[in-house]
């Protein structure tokens, strides 16, 4: 049985063992096994005790039929005696069945019955209890090989007339028989249906295991785009392999974020930095004023900030990104908080010429990192005055916040030149800025920022057409949801 | 904490302790000053050298430097030197866990990161022990959350580095006053500026002041600090609770609303902006 498909499966696994080794190590192996013994174990003791209860019964039966037949004989023995006893038992003889009969006289002679022979003894010994006695039948097959066992009782009467009834124990051991077959079927068809099925078992198991390792040893190696296979069955594996994905993706997320940070930072560090050398290399070159290198080192500590404060914003993206402000997390009043913000900004928006109206009104209540959710805020306020200002016309800002089923909407939109659509996906990434910023100060990490607090609180960050202008909208899910009053 | 008359030569050296190796000792402040450029150097400079619009009074503390980074202690130290204060340091957890404790400083400058023992577990070590010397925690890791570890560990203020020496020495001063006698008063008044804690009213000379709330907060904390220097960054901690950096300076704006009201119509100016580091408002008599 159970012959494998060697070298069929080329795959070498951990520690490139034969394929038909590993086929043992499997747990699919082991629990065939435990099941394969448990079951055989059960359905043995199942069939024995059904076998020798049926056994007994049928003994019992036989014994019950023998004395029945015994008293209806005895009956017409008193009626008639001898000689209707014989007639009786001549015409029950010719009777198909299982009982037998045999009378014999004083010389051992048959008289009547349908015994061909008997073990002479058991005539003659007296004794008169049921017992298993060997036979002929009368009229059976001679080649017979197997003999005959009967449980019969002999009785002496007078004139030495012997009788015996019994009825044949063949029933029994055939029953006997049967049982033991059907036993020895069960347990083979156990063991090779047991086997059957951890071959297939294992075989499937063994199979999506491979493909988990083999994408898994892909993965290591560095191709971080590698996912499991999800047979769409639903089944354990595809649970399994469906949060890994999940994971995969994730990892793959954060490796693409930082290699972006380093790509950016490679690129857009290094100017100011460049910068900064070559000033102190010139004033170092140069015998100057005192007042020359004092200008010199003034203009480097204000690079210097500008740096620090790039690297800041980054990390701060970065770390924002990698979700670990999450345990900042507390209950907020949305509205407060946008008007604190907006308290902040609303004179530099004044200074500016830029009208300023606040839309927020109640309480609503979300789960929130205030000093982000803020700063996010803040950015969109900075933008929104940054560019009102610079454009022609009255410069008009409005910021609002409103709650609806599931979702607080933060809107913050301006009347200024606005982003074209094409740009919008764009801006938001890192270092990102459109040509006609180039002018205003700033690294381009404003908006990167806000869709990562965004994220972080697991909303969205949405730039839309305002027409004209731009509206910036930081959706987040309502957790406590919208409430009017203070707590109950 | 004493106070030093404006005619005192150098700065008081008696209290330097000596120690091997691990302390430097900076009573006199070095006569070079090309390691700092110039708009920092009106607000170090103590009172005698060169600055005549410094407040008459000048705090001389007595500061613990605990920096495993010998050259950034150094500076540092020199630095505070300069400001006219007196600076010991100390290179790892364990020394200046002692010196801490054994010494009686004004103010603690603590890195987070330190040799064998790190600077939460210093501050938290002293706090057990007592001492409730302000502590201003230094760290490289300078995300909001770090922040409130360091708080929590008993920190005082949370700077991150890298830092400007002028917002490190302005957060000391305002952290050393923190017991001052100002601070526990109801009524809080410079030259002839008065504000009313309680009532929340400010008045100057007879004239009553109307203030919005943030702009009575902002000079309520200005006030608490007469005479000492507070960064933007500190207004935006102390008033508005934002530790985050707002890329344009929208506290220049607020100082610059409140300086219309308490200033603009009176001969005497009293919040004055130190270039290259921040606001005071004192009276230059």
């Amino acid at each position: 049985m159970a012959s494998l498909p060697e070298g069929k499966r080329g795959k070498p696994g951990l520690g490139a063992q034969p394929a038909r080794l590993r086929m043992f190590r499997t747990t699919a192996f082991k629990l065939s096994m435990v099941y394969l013994a448990v079951f055989t174990i059960f359905a043995g003791f199942l069939i024995l005790y059904i076998a020798s209860n049926t056994a007994h019964l049928v003994s019992i039966q036989i014994r019950e039929a023998v004395d029945l037949e015994l008293k209806a004989l005895e009956a017409q023995y008193r009626l008639g005696g001898i000689r209707r006893l014989t007639r009786v038992i001549e015409r029950r003889s010719r009777r198909p069945g299982a009982s037998l009969y045999l009378v014999t006289n004083s010389a051992g002679e048959r008289i009547v019955g349908n015994v061909e022979a008997l073990p002479a003894s058991v005539l003659a010994d007296g004794d008169t209890t049921m017992r298993p006695i060997p036979y002929a039948r009368l009229g059976g097959e001679l080649d017979d090989p197997e003999p005959h066992l009967a449980l019969a009782r002999v009785f002496q009467l007078s004139g030495g007339y012997t009788v015996m009834v019994g009825r044949d124990m063949g029933e029994r051991e055939r029953f006997i028989s049967i049982i033991q077959r059907s036993l020895l079927l069960t347990a083979g068809m156990m063991v090779v249906l047991g086997m059957a099925s951890w071959l297939f078992v294992s075989r499937r198991v063994m199979k999506r295991i491979d493909s988990v390792a083999d994408t898994s040893r892909q993965i290591m190696a560095g191709d971080l785009s590698g996912r499991l296979e999800v047979t769409g069955t639903g089944d354990e594996f595809d649970r399994l392999a469906l949060s890994l994905n999940g994971m995969l993706v994730r990892i793959e997320r954060l490796m693409s974020g930082l290699k972006e940070v380093s790509d950016n930072i490679a690129h857009d560090l290094k100017t100011p930095l460049t910068r900064m050398r070559n000033r102190a290399e010139t004033a170092l070159a140069q015998s100057g004023e005192d007042a020359e290198y004092r200008d010199a080192l003034q203009e480097t500590i204000e690079d210097a900030d500008q740096l620090i404060r790039t690297f800041n914003a980054l990390l701060m993206i970065a770390r924002v990104e990698a979700g670990s402000s999450t345990a900042e997390f507390a209950e907020v009043d949305a509205v407060e908080l946008i008007r604190d913000v907006c308290e902040l900004y609303e004179p530099l928006a004044d200074d500016a010429g830029v009208g300023f109206s606040l839309n927020a009104k109640g309480t609503i209540l979300i789960k929130a990192n205030r000093e982000l959710l803020s700063q996010a805020l803040a950015n969109l306020l900075d933008n929104a005055i940054k560019y009102c200002s610079q454009s022609e016309g009255e410069g008009e800002i409005q910021v609002s916040a409103n709650a609806d089923a599931g979702t607080v909407t933060i809107s913050v939109a301006d009347n200024g030149p606005g982003i074209p659509e094409a740009d919008r996906e764009r801006v938001t990434e890192r270092f990102v800025r459109l040509e006609a910023s180039r002018s205003k100060p700033g690294a381009g990490l404003g908006l990167s920022l806000v869709t990562a607090v965004a994220k972080l609180h697991g909303g969205r960050f949405e730039l839309d057409d305002n027409d004209p202008g731009l509206k910036a909208s930081l959706i987040l899910p309502a957790k406590g949801g919208s409430v009017g009053s203070g707590p109950v | 904490m004493v106070k030093v008359a404006p005619a005192v030569s150098a700065p008081d050296t008696a209290g330097c302790i000596t120690q091997p190796a691990v302390l430097s000792c900076t009573g006199r402040p070095p006569a070079a000053q090309s390691v700092y450029t110039e708009p920092f150097v009106d607000h170090m400079q103590p009172a005698r050298s060169r600055n005549p619009s410094r407040p008459a009074i000048v705090i001389n503390m007595r500061i613990l430097v605990i920096e495993d980074d010998r050259e950034a202690a150094n500076y540092l130290v020199k630095a505070l030197g300069e400001a006219g204060h007196v600076a010991d340091q100390a290179n790892d957890g364990d020394t200046g866990y002692n010196l801490a404790l054994n010494g009686s400083y004004d103010v603690l400058v603590v890195d987070r990161m330190l040799p064998n023992r790190d600077g939460l577990s210093v501050i938290a070590g002293l706090r057990d022990e007592g001492d409730t010397t302000p502590t201003l925690i230094l760290s490289a890791l300078g995300q909001v959350d770090d922040r409130v570890k360091g708080l929590r560990a008993g920190g005082d203020d949370y700077l991150p580095k890298p830092y400007a020496f002028s917002e490190l020495l302005a957060r000391i001063e305002v952290l050393a006053r923190r017991n001052a006698p100002q601070e526990g008063n109801t009524v809080y008044t410079v030259a002839d500026l008065e504000l009313n804690r309680l009532a929340r009213t400010v008045k100057r000379g007879d004239q009553t002041i109307v203030l919005q709330p943030r702009e009575f907060r902002l000079l309520e904390y200005l006030m608490k600090n007469a005479g000492t220097v507070v960064t933007r960054t500190m207004l935006l901690e102390n008033v508005w609770d934002y530790h985050f950096d707002p890329q344009t300076n929208v506290i220049d704006v607020h100082i610059s609303r409140l300086r219309s009201k308490i200033d603009k119509d009176f001969d005497k100016t009293l919040l004055h902006t130190v270039r290259g580091a921040g606001y005071v408002i004192r009276d230059d008599g």
